[in-house]
């Protein structure tokens, strides 16, 4: 019996983290901020579970706290934060223009995916069957999907979720390796994320504010002129 | 053996009559959720009925390939219906004649033939449809043959029959990750497969907007009744690959007795009955895409299935 459960907690975690890789492949290829946001949110949802579910796994309460901790600062915090600082007209545009076109960008993913497999191997194999499981080679997919991210998309906000992500993966993967790291630096790690996100949102406003956008693929140059001819440049 | 042929060919008759009945009930369904009365679910077999006492009209232009097509496209999910599981969970008289790869090669025939006859009419609203088809069957090709390679690393079998225990036997297998993105996959397919919402509007009179239904423009009396019949057809043999293989093999007859596989068909109707509302769920949530946007649909259908086949093969 107890084996069945076990085997159920560690299929469902398995399942968590196969949705983690998909949305992270989402944040990648979504062409609205909105989209963006939102599969960012089922992805940090999908962190806590898998947090919640390794621990209900291995019996290790701690991971319960940082489940909490993720549940409460990126699914509800990270929304609301961004929503009071960034500009709304962010959320109202259709399209981004991208760096690379959409199927591109996701074979390029894809690529990327099954070489966190062949990274993961290493560290698999260093560590007791008891830490290996989907969540290594799936976290460092998610960090690389997040720097990828970062390099294709050419807009503030999904630019800042492909920091955020990055800090999922690397989560994501920490959670299976370290399951007694003490909860303050998960507390701080969360912190620091939110206090990132206000700043970038804060920036983002003030961007928006002098410039009239937040495309960062039309801000190519720094240029030291007056506020409305740089406006008047970037038309 | 006597016994499993005329299980066999009992499955084939389900396929053949109640596949009209579940293009009703998804059009009803789809009407209703929209607000409207709808026809009644019994239209498809009307409208077959009404088409099979019509004229035939055939181009003085057209080839062989234009009369043959439409029973092509009939027999095709005929031959399929035999191969796959309807009723049974214990493997059928020509159970092993083909696999699932098998399967999804003879339904690319009727596909094959359909094209041909639309080009064939020189209509021009035909050749159109027909491209795009094309464009969309080759795209979704690479995520069938993901779909079918992840399951048989599974289950070291392509055979449906075979496949189809090896997700929930135990139980637990059910929630594999590979599994619940195949399943999505799989799901996409079939919208794209089906001409359904997202990819193609199946209702839709603009010939210029059609992809799937402008095919068979060229077609009426006894033709047309044929390519509609082989369409609602494929439509049911997709859905109970799905269903009996894929999703939930369960409900269907385990004894070898004509009682036990009789019962098995109002369960299984009643499974089509969920998916349907599921799937009407889906079509009336979204909108039809673009024609250039279908890459990216089924860009992620494949990355879908590659995250699936990765994370069962490493």
């Amino acid at each position: 019996m107890n084996d069945a459960v076990n085997q159920l907690y560690t299929n469902l975690n398995a399942l968590a983290a196969g949705l983690f890789l998909l949305t992270a492949f989402g944040i990648v290829a979504t062409r609205q901020a909105r989209g963006c946001l939102n599969l960012f949110i089922v992805q940090s949802l999908l962190l806590a579970a898998s947090a919640l579910l390794l621990g209900l796994r291995y019996n290790v309460p701690h991971l319960y706290g940082v489940a909490l901790v993720n549940l409460i600062s990126k699914p509800i915090i990270v929304p609301w934060l961004l929503r009071r600082t960034s500009p709304a007209e962010i959320y109202t545009r259709r399209e981004i223009d991208q760096a690379l076109n959409i199927p591109t960008a996701l074979l390029i993913a894809l690529a990327l995916a099954i070489l966190a497999y062949f990274l993961s191997v290493p560290v698999s194999s260093a560590v007791s069957a008891d830490f290996r499981g989907p969540n290594i080679p799936i976290g460092i997919a998610g960090l690389l999907l997040g720097a990828f991210t970062l390099t294709v998309r050419r807009e503030a906000v999904p630019l800042l979720i492909g920091l955020l992500q990055m800090e999922n993966g690397a989560f994501f993967t920490g959670i299976s390796i370290s399951r007694n790291l003490p909860l303050i630096i998960e507390l701080a790690v969360a912190t620091d994320g939110l206090i990132i996100v206000f700043i970038i949102g804060v920036l983002t406003r003030a961007v928006h504010k002098h410039v009239g956008t937040t495309a960062v693929g039309e801000l190519a140059s720094l240029k030291e002129t007056s506020a409305p001819a740089l406006k008047e440049a970037g038309k | 053996m006597a016994r499993t042929l005329l299980f066999n060919l009992i499955q084939v008759a389900v396929v053949l009559l109640f596949s009209p009945l579940a293009a009703g009930v998804l059009a009803k369904l789809k009407e209703r959720v929209q607000s409207k009365r709808g026809p009644s679910i019994f239209q498809p077999y009307r409208d077959l009925w009404k088409l099979f006492h019509k004229d035939e009209i055939v181009s003085e232009d057209s080839s062989w390939i234009f009369r043959f097509t439409p029973y092509i496209v009939f027999v095709v999910p005929v031959f399929v219906a035999m191969l796959i599981p309807v009723l049974t969970d214990y493997p059928l008289f020509f159970a092993f004649m083909g696999d699932m790869l098998g399967a999804g090669f003879v339904l690319s025939l009727g596909g094959f033939f359909a094209t041909l006859a639309a080009v064939d009419t020189a209509n021009p609203y035909g050749p159109i449809g027909a491209s795009r088809t094309r464009m969309v069957g080759f795209l979704a090709e690479p995520v069938f043959m993901i779909v079918f390679f992840t399951v048989s690393f599974v289950a070291g079998s392509t055979i449906p029959y075979i496949v189809q225990q090896q997700w929930v036997t135990p139980l637990t297998n059910f929630f594999e990750p590979s599994h619940i993105l195949l399943l999505l996959a799989f799901l996409m397919l079939i919208l794209a497969e089906g001409g359904r919402i997202p990819v193609d509007n199946p209702t839709g009179h603009f010939e210029l907007a059609m992809i799937d239904e402008s095919k068979s423009l060229e077609y009426s009396g006894r033709g047309m009744a044929l390519m509609k019949w082989g369409g609602y057809m494929k439509f049911f043999v997709l859905m109970c690959v799905f269903l009996n293989v894929l999703l939930a093999p369960w409900g269907l007859a385990s004894q070898q007795t004509l009682g036990a596989v009789l019962l098995a068909i109002p369960q299984i109707l009643f499974k089509i009955f969920c998916f349907l509302l599921v799937f009407v769920l889906i079509e009336s949530s979204l909108a039809k895409l673009r024609l250039f946007r279908i890459a990216e649909f089924l860009g992620a259908a494949f990355i879908t299935a590659v995250a699936a086949m990765i994370m069962q093969v490493f």
